[in-house]
């Protein structure tokens, strides 16, 4: 089934006046304080990165298609996978879904004309694109070699990269994190719209103000560790130097203290998208919506409890490791409350497969496995035999991309009409999905295999026997990558030649489909007062507009 | 009332309160005719809940940054709490309780500045931040002529360390490192508070700021405290824990 069976009635044109064309020219961009401009100077700026990052990704999996380290030097090699993380953890997935789908959203759905502090806003776009900056000086000049994570002593006094070029871009990039999680929490408590209370929150804004949570109190954690790291580096000040009696594990224990829960800053947005999307095309309420919302809450929590997980290797004492294997079994719990009261919504639901749901219904599937590989990981006994290994590599690809990535394009599809006022090809869109959908299996399927028969990360020679699976998990590169340029190549083509979407065009509850599309530069002519529960699918009338596509008609 | 002195004021005069919370229509244009009201908020009492709860999560957001360097201060206190003892001996208790009792007084004047702001005062609001610009550079002139006699006497972290004390092991280095980190970073706070107040001279003289309409001053006024309290921890953990033993 694609879009394209669906029956639009015809649309005069756009909205005569939206956000997009009351000012022209650069400076109408560069200067904006409308939260939804700078959405897409977000969506332009990590979009860029996500290529980026795709790039070394691509070397990457090349440099490892034969046993042989025989593409590049080791040292290269070393540095391609650090790009790759660094872009692609701290450029992209961080500010992803957040930084664009919640910057454009969130007034929109709380019925606010702006998030509660638009300069600041534009700011942290400003930061985002200054860390960028510094990243890309670093990147220049030859890039770092010490894994994104930059362990000590290696980062602080061995490694001959450009650690400190980085540091500060990734110093500098924090204060975009803070500055969202912060405008996102004051906007959430402050901006709502008469009759908007906190039960009647749409779950993606539920799961943003989670986020914001993790990004207002874990950021500053790793900002301040990354100032100490570039501080022993560039004034030889030895926090974690060893030969002082300091202690450089203390160094990861900082880090996965943000690190961690930065993992939490990726999913929640993410699950929040697919929330919104199962209910909208299974036209039915979502199950249990208040636990959905909590578990987002609980999943923040427990984030800042588990970072140990990560130094079951690392001279951590063996009941420190205890305790912190059974906080981050707890993880699962909020998570598993998620994923069934997902498929409880799915049940007996009138369900569509347009695009958005493909994704969604790919994240469940994903995410998952990833979650439940993420359980074995917690288990000591099983981390220590793969620890380091492709593994661990698979399973938070599983999170990451698998489940991150997958909620942030079917937000993107979802709401892409929204943000364009036009509608992308129904068969182009399918097919990129479920091509991803293969790619990504293939590309990461493989390495749980290879990291369970030994095949340590971080290395660009390995033994013949593991070829095969090499092979096919390039080959699944290859694939993905086509899955992810379809998308780049119709979105584009949909700014002009797409269909008028109109303004509701997935026939979906919720403020922000309830004005024009693209909205209109203060969102709502009239601030809307909210007199329905949340994902109203059955009881809810939409208002009734000409050119509302209406389902009954497919 | 707005010419009294805000000195009264401190200590409490009963009619503070102003007018807040004037609801404007939700039109845009109407909405630019209040003054100091910004357009996507519906009033001012809007407007001022939310940049409160702005700066505190703000300073919620300070305090887990400046709680990361503390972790790595309890930790190592707590392993080489003898070493840090001797190193902290070696600073100059009297030169910390003057720079605290100058930051004091700062955060005293900043209250001014804010309550001045309170009562329209503009004149005040500019006097007290004159006065904890004053202050606050007494604060950092003192610490550069204390981070100077460090350097003099090599104390300063890396190859030209030198430890002429007791001989406590090398984790002394590390106390330095801590000294010059903690206080460095909120030395840079300073920094960016006396830059802040250096801009705020202009628009207070010009009377941007209002009874209705002071957020800005006030939540300054906030974050200026928060920097002051954290001086306060830094005193007696750098300056004192050796008069103990």
């Amino acid at each position: 089934m694609s879009t394209q069976e669906f029956a639009f009635t015809p649309y005069p044109d756009l909205p005569k006046s939206h956000y997009l064309n009351v000012a022209y020219g650069l400076k109408s961009w560069l200067f904006t304080t409308d939260h939804k401009r700078i959405g897409i100077l977000y969506l332009l700026s990590i979009t860029f990165f996500f290529a980026l990052g795709g790039l070394y990704a691509t070397a990457i999996r090349l440099e490892l298609l034969t046993p042989a380290g025989d593409m590049v030097q080791p040292d290269t090699y070393n540095r391609l996978f650090t790009m790759h993380g660094i872009l692609m953890v701290f450029f992209f997935l961080v500010p992803s879904i957040p930084a664009v789908l919640g910057n454009f959203l969130l007034p929109l759905m709380i019925g606010a004309k702006d998030v509660a502090f638009p300069r600041l806003n534009l700011a942290s776009w400003y930061m985002y694109m200054f860390g960028a900056g510094f990243t890309m000086y670093a990147l220049f000049m030859g890039g770092v070699d010490t894994g994104w994570t930059f362990y000590t002593p290696f980062s602080s006094t061995y490694s001959n990269s450009y650690v400190a070029a980085v540091a500060v871009g990734i110093f500098i990039n924090g204060f975009s994190s803070i500055f969202t999680g912060i405008n996102f929490m004051v906007t959430i408590h402050r901006m709502r719209a008469p009759g908007m209370t906190w039960s009647r929150l749409p779950l993606f804004v539920w799961s943003h103000y989670a986020t914001s949570l993790i990004m207002v109190l874990g950021t500053p954690v790793l900002a301040i560790t990354i100032v100490l790291l570039a501080m022993e580096r560039v004034f030889k000040l030895g926090f974690f130097d060893p030969a002082l009696g300091g202690d450089p594990v203390l160094f990861q224990h900082l880090f996965w203290f943000y690190s961690h829960p930065a993992v939490y800053i990726m999913i929640l947005p993410s699950m929040g998208v697919i929330s919104e999307i199962i209910a909208a095309f299974s036209r039915k309420p979502i199950f249990g919506y208040k636990f959905v919302a909590f578990a987002s809450m609980g999943i923040a929590i427990l984030g800042f409890l588990v970072w140990g997980h990560h130094l079951f290797v690392s001279s951590q004492s063996l009941y420190a490791g205890l305790i912190f294997s059974i906080l981050s079994m707890l993880v699962a719990v909020p998570s598993a409350v998620k994923v069934f009261n997902w498929t409880a919504t799915l049940y007996k639901g009138s369900i569509e497969y347009s695009t958005p749901m493909f994704y969604a219904l790919g994240f469940i599937g994903l995410f998952t496995i990833g979650g439940l590989t993420g359980l074995m990981l917690a288990t000591i006994g099983i981390d220590v035999h793969v620890h380091d290994t492709y593994f661990v590599v698979a399973h938070f690809h599983y999170i990451m991309v698998g489940g991150a990535l997958m909620g942030y394009l079917g937000g993107l599809h979802y709401w892409w009409p929204k943000i364009t006022g036009r509608m992308y090809p129904g068969f182009w869109s399918h097919l990129s999905a479920l091509i991803i959908f293969l790619g990504f299996n293939l590309t990461f399927f493989p390495q749980f295999v290879l990291g369970y028969l030994g095949m340590p990360r971080r290395y660009h020679s390995y033994p013949e026997e593991f070829q095969i699976l090499h092979i096919l998990s390039t080959a699944g590169a290859s694939i993905l990558a086509v899955g992810y340029i379809i998308p780049l190549v119709y979105f584009i083509w949909s700014l002009k030649y797409g269909e008028v979407a109109g303004d509701n065009p997935w026939d979906a509850v919720g403020l922000e489909w309830q004005t024009t599309s693209p909205p209109s530069l203060h969102n709502f002519d009239e601030i809307p007062v909210v007199d329905f529960e949340p994902y109203d699918y059955v009881e809810h009338e939409p208002v009734e507009r000409p050119y509302r596509y209406s389902r009954s008609e497919a | 009332m707005s010419n009294t002195s805000p000195w009264n004021d401190l200590i409490g005069t009963p009619d503070q309160k102003h007018e807040e919370g004037i609801v404007v229509s939700d039109s845009h244009a109407e909405a630019t005719h209040q003054p100091g009201l910004a357009h996507h908020f519906e009033s001012y009492e809007q407007q001022k809940e939310s940049s409160f709860l702005g700066m505190w999560l703000f300073l919620v957001q300070e305090v887990m940054f400046f709680g990361g360097i503390f972790c790595c201060y309890v930790i190592y206190r707590s392993l080489y709490g003898e070493a840090f003892a001797a190193a902290s001996r070696e600073l100059n208790v009297f030169i910390g309780a003057l720079n605290t009792t100058v930051l004091l007084f700062s955060s005293f004047t900043m209250v001014v500045a804010v309550n001045a702001a309170k009562q329209g005062n503009r004149k005040w609001i500019v006097y007290g931040l004159l006065l904890t610009i004053l202050f606050g550079g007494i604060f950092l002139g003192v610490k550069y002529f204390e981070y100077s006699a460090k350097w003099e006497h090599n104390l300063v972290p890396g190859p030209n360390f030198e430890w002429h004390g007791d001989d406590v092991g090398r984790p002394v280095e590390i106390f330095y490192c801590l000294y010059f980190g903690m206080t460095g970073m909120h030395a840079l706070h300073m920094v960016v508070g006396i830059g802040i107040m250096l801009w705020m001279l202009r628009p207070a003289w010009r009377g941007k700021w209002t009874p209705e309409n002071h957020n800005f001053v006030e939540g300054f006024g906030l974050y200026w405290h928060f920097v002051d309290i954290v001086w306060i921890f830094l005193f007696p953990f750098l300056y004192l824990i050796g008069l103990a033993t």
